[in-house]
């Protein structure tokens, strides 16, 4: 009964997330629109350069990429609005387990993050990409496991900032070099050694490595899909962890 | 030395037995009298090195509404943030429903309801969806919580509203949804913290109406801050804080007989001359308060035609009123609640004024 109702109680949380995700139009179309310009500007002026590696078919699971980490980290660090706004106090004193809110939110964040990621990949056929079921069903396992490990990671984050003047810390030293330092736009195999320890260290390294070589083949993989793989479920289940700590603990 | 030995529970049992069934009823009155469902001891919140509340110990009692009265920045909200386990005590203990409030949060928060004095809406959703949210949340059966939301959309006017999103409604709307959606759920202590302020009269009205109902039913206890005379006056028991503490803790009736009777405020053409002559001839102690005197009387409708009789000085104009709980601060501390007063019609239920001029 009451496993059932946390359940219950991660559920409207998750639901919340969908609902004000689906209410805010105009926030779906701007956010895509970033990724939508990295792709098409950045992908063709990177094949002007000569390297036959790097296109827009190169960089277009880098910028799935992206989408999932600016719309994970978005939704993670609505929490500080939540706070500002007042609703935060309003969940934090229900009768609900803190795991449940956490959870709960780092599913409603992955489940946003996975629509806006599954808009991008849309544009596959366009690019020159074959999609398949199996592909398909594969890249959304590994996209949920992607956003699920970065919203639980602005959750950390996000659960102890009191005002919005962290989130611009956040945007500058946090969601940039992640993605600059992921391989989403550009390879990694030829950074200098400091810089590769950072892009070691990036679970959307990771998560990059494992959509490109789903979607491109193995010929461009980096690391294995399994080393890939054991890497972000580790990291999802220590950075879901903390973050429930991290909530049973806030004020 | 009977007495002593009459408050020992033993003793309680041994009576039982022996006079049978006429103590019963006793008895239950005893349990439930001294059934404190909330009890704070030495509690102290700390916020860098400013004391908000500063060991503050009280009770209350279950089925009781108890009212936190008291200036802006008393400590009321703060107290109430450490009750609900959303502010973590610096020192002392708090217990709700017989759980700690930081040893057992769980357990107090399935204990508690409670309506925020600021805004704590999702702005972003409907007003539904704000209701069905909190009834999920706090785990309550789909089909009385389809019941409880209907009750209480349509007690608030928001009926033709809820599908509209909260941000799209007016100040006073969102107060109501507010509070629509503290009632919800039916806890054991419910926490008001302003609840009806900026409502209309009728809408408070409901509200109160409704509260009553529910605490006949449910026999749910009620922690209210208010700013409004007659919502406090209606609370079994008031404690009035005051920079962090609590200056005194009382039914309303009893607060108020440490005021007296009545008091007498007059500005005149000359106060010093006035005073001297209320003085002289009534043998009364006086307070000067800006430019007004303060008198206090126990027959103030007989006093004030003796008064006007008397005095030689020119009255620009005098005023009688029965204490309120807000003279009862004004004693304590020397400082009004707040200066400003709340709106006219407010202060016609509450005063019997008399204006005076004479030239
Ligand atoms: N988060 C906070 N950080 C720092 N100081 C705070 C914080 N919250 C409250 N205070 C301070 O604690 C004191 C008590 O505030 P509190 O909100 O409890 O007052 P209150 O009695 O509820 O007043 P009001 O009638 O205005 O609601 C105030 O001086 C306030 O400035
Ligand atoms: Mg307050």
């Amino acid at each position: 009964m009451n496993i059932n109702h946390n359940a219950k109680g991660a559920y409207v949380i998750w639901l919340r997330e969908l609902k004000r995700y689906w209410v805010d139009k105009p926030r779906i179309i701007s956010s895509l629109a970033q990724p939508l310009l990295f792709l098409f500007i950045l992908g063709t002026g990177l094949s002007r350069i000569g390297s036959s590696k790097l296109g827009i078919e190169f960089i277009f699971p880098g910028i799935i990429g992206m989408t999932l980490l600016f719309t994970s980290i978005f939704s993670a660090v609505s929490i500080v609005w939540d706070r500002e706004f007042g609703f935060l106090k309003e969940v934090l004193v229900a009768p609900v387990s803190r795991t449940a809110v956490a959870i709960g939110k780092a599913l409603g964040g992955a489940s946003v993050a996975m629509i806006q990621g599954t808009l991008i990949l849309l544009l596959a056929p366009f690019i020159g990409v074959v999609l398949n079921p199996i592909i398909l069903i594969k890249l959304w396992s590994f996209m949920f496991l992607i956003a699920f490990s970065i919203n639980s990671l602005g959750l950390i984050v996000a659960v102890r900032m009191k005002t919005m003047e962290g989130f611009q810390m956040v945007m500058n030293f946090f969601l940039f070099p992640m993605f600059l330092l992921s391989g989403a736009l550009f390879p990694i195999t030829s950074l200098p050694g400091w810089l590769s320890y950072l892009v070691r260290a990036n679970p959307l390294t990771y998560g990059v490595d494992l959509l490109r070589q789903t979607l491109l083949g193995p010929h461009v993989a980096v690391f294995s899909p399994y080393f890939d793989l054991g890497f972000l479920i580790c990291f999802a289940i220590i950075a879901i962890s903390v973050a429930v700590i991290m909530f049973r603990t806030t004020e | 030395m009977l007495l002593k030995v009459a408050i020992k529970p033993t003793y309680i049992i041994e009576r039982f037995d022996s006079c049978g069934i006429y103590l019963v009823g006793d008895i239950l009155r005893l349990i439930s009298m001294s059934n404190s469902i909330i009890r704070v001891e030495n509690l102290v919140k700390k916020f860098n090195s400013f004391e908000a509340v500063s060991d503050v110990s009280f009770e209350v009692f279950e089925g009781e509404t108890f009212g936190f009265l008291g200036p802006n920045g008393a400590g009321k909200t703060t107290t109430i943030n450490a009750l609900v386990t959303i502010a973590k005590p610096t020192s002392g203990k708090a217990y709700l429903n017989g759980f700690n409030v930081v040893e057992n949060p769980g357990d107090v928060r399935r204990s508690i309801g409670i309506v925020f004095q600021d805004p704590s809406l999702d702005e972003r959703l409907t007003a539904i969806d704000n209701l069905q949210f909190h009834g999920i949340i706090y785990n309550i059966d789909k089909q009385t919580r389809n019941k409880n939301i209907a009750t209480m959309l349509d007690m608030m006017k928001l009926t033709e509203r809820q599908n509209d999103l909260v941000r799209t409604f007016s100040g006073g709307m969102k107060r109501r949804l507010e509070i629509a959606r503290g009632l919800i759920h039916e806890p054991k202590v419910l926490f008001l913290d302003e609840p009806t302020i900026g409502l209309d009269p009728q809408t408070r009205n409901y509200i109160w109406t409704y509260i009553d109902r529910l605490k006949e039913r449910t026999g749910l206890t009620i922690f209210l801050t208010t700013h409004y005379m007659d919502e406090a006056e209606n609370c079994d028991r008031i404690a009035i804080i005051d920079e962090g503490k609590i200056i005194a803790l009382d039914t309303p009736e009893n607060l108020k007989k440490m005021v007296g009777e009545n008091i007498i405020t007059l500005k005149t053409e000359d106060n010093d001359k006035a005073k001297k002559e209320i003085q002289d001839k009534f043998g009364i102690s006086l307070k000067q308060r800006a430019d007004a005197i303060r008198l206090e009387v126990s027959d103030g409708e007989k006093f004030v035609p003796k008064l006007i009789k008397e005095t030689t000085v020119n009255i620009d104009y005098i005023s009688l009123w029965k204490p309120t709980l807000d003279d009862v601060f004004l004693k304590l501390t020397g400082r009004a609640i707040r200066e400003e007063k709340a709106d006219a019609s407010e202060q016609m239920r509450q005063r019997s004024r008399m204006w005076i001029k004479r030239r």
